[in-house]
């Protein structure tokens, strides 16, 4: 791993890309940064703009209006970039999946690097997740 | 010459400054995640957010906007802060002595970088870094005043030396000028500008993150941010120094002076940290009638304080 990897690595800055979501992945993405698990001690931050970010999070069922925000807001993020999709509506679009307004899990979408399952997952399991990704 | 240029790249300036800038970052984030009861991020944190985004992302040039402008600002914006670094940190340090009337130059080139922010903003087209530049003008405008009638404070109080090196030297031959009560009041207002120049949490209307979404740098990305946040660094570092030198004796650099000089700069971070902590963020309403109304009574109240010689 060189310097550049290890400096990325080190300091993913996170923006938060909710879909049609039932706001409990949300919750639990801002409970990750909250002092009981406080992610920032990995050197994650949530920042406001896409300009800023490193990690894609993504969460909710994408539906056919999501769709385009999600490919514009792909398109403007600087490259590399890392998307994560959370939740069982985002991996796989869950009880979502046979909906009529439903237009494919994330991966359909855009690529995506790693798969955090759950409804909602765990903070714990999102960091278990987050570290994996930061170690690959 | 060459003595000029390793002042400006090496010793007092760009990478000394930026470095020390850096970690006065680490303390400012890990006290931040201490008076929150977290743990914070680690010492190399800043350094790997710096290198993380000159050496891995790409910038994004916005469609509508000025692309030479808007790459050039954060430029402008490391110049001048590093250039005030050099002549605060020239006389702070002994080496130079400056020339007469450079706490004036200090003054200005303490607002090229946020100028250039404003620059930087508006030419990147984005309707929301407008908003954060038309902020950042009203904070400029509403505090310079305050701090120059300190600058001026400091000068009536070191009978008219309009020099850095002579002010520190009135300081060390008599005593500190913030152990009086005018000194105090100074400090106070001093501090509140400090607080306003780096844009921390009550002055942050012009980079509100959860409102307009990082304001005036909702644009930058890769390594023009990362000038930006290089900026930043130099201003966590210089600022204290310069309130430092104008106000707390500045430093004295022989035995146990090195480790007085470390404390003074750290608890001038450590108040501001506090302030920006224990606080929410202001209207920019409020915060021009802090300035204007409270800060500048509280300087002139100081300066009316010297005039009768307390």
């Amino acid at each position: 791993m060189g310097f550049k990897d290890f400096c990325f690595k080190k300091s993913l800055w996170v923006f938060h890309f909710g879909g049609a979501s039932c706001n409990n992945c949300d919750i639990e993405i801002l409970d990750c940064l909250t002092p009981r698990h406080d992610l920032e001690r990995f050197g994650i931050l949530l920042v406001g703009s896409i300009r800023h970010a490193d990690v894609l999070l993504i969460n909710g069922s994408i539906n056919m209006r999501d769709k385009e925000r999600l490919l514009e807001i792909y398109k403007q993020a600087p490259k590399p970039i890392l998307v994560v999709a959370i939740g069982a509506c985002g991996c796989t679009g869950g009880i979502f999946a046979e909906g009529n307004t439903f237009a494919g899990p994330v991966d359909k979408i855009i690529p995506v690097d790693a798969y955090i399952p759950g409804c909602p997952p765990k903070p714990e399991a999102l960091i278990a997740g987050i570290v994996k990704l930061a170690g690959k | 010459m060459v003595v000029n240029l390793f002042y400006f790249f090496i010793f007092p300036g760009l990478l000394f400054a930026g470095v020390t800038g850096a970690f006065l970052s680490w303390f400012d984030r890990k006290i931040t995640a201490r008076v929150q009861f977290r743990k914070g991020p680690p010492l190399l944190q800043p350094f790997y957010d710096f290198f993380k985004l000159l050496l891995v992302k790409e910038t994004i040039l916005p469609k509508h906007g000025s692309p030479l402008i808007f790459l050039l600002a954060p430029v402008f914006a490391v110049f001048g802060a590093t250039m005030a670094g050099v002549f605060i940190l020239l006389p702070l340090f002994n080496i130079t002595t400056g020339f007469r009337g450079d706490l004036l130059v200090i003054f200005y080139m303490l607002t090229i970088p946020s100028l250039s922010y404003i620059l930087g903003s508006l030419a990147s087209g984005n309707p929301l870094a407008s908003v954060g530049a038309s902020r950042e003008i009203k904070l400029i405008l509403s505090y310079e005043l305050t701090f120059l009638l300190v600058i001026a404070g400091v000068i009536m109080k070191s009978g008219q030396q309009f020099d850095l090196y002579s002010v520190i030297h009135a300081q060390q031959a008599g005593s500190p000028f913030i152990g009086s009560i005018s000194g105090v009041l100074l400090f106070i207002a001093g501090l509140f500008c400090l607080q306003a120049k780096l844009g921390l949490v009550p002055f942050d209307m012009a980079e509100a993150e959860t409102e307009i979404t990082e304001g005036m740098f909702i644009e930058y990305s890769g390594p023009a941010y990362a000038l930006i946040k290089l900026t930043k660094y130099i201003m966590l570092f210089i600022l204290p120094s310069f309130i430092t030198a104008i106000l707390m004796n500045g430093f004295r650099l022989e035995g146990i002076g090195i480790l007085w000089a470390v404390v003074k700069v750290i608890i001038v971070v450590l108040l501001l940290t506090l302030i920006r902590n224990t606080n929410p963020r202001l209207k920019i309403k409020q915060a021009i009638n802090f300035f204007i109304i409270w800060m500048n009574l509280l300087a002139v109240v100081a300066l009316v304080l010297i005039g009768f010689g307390y």
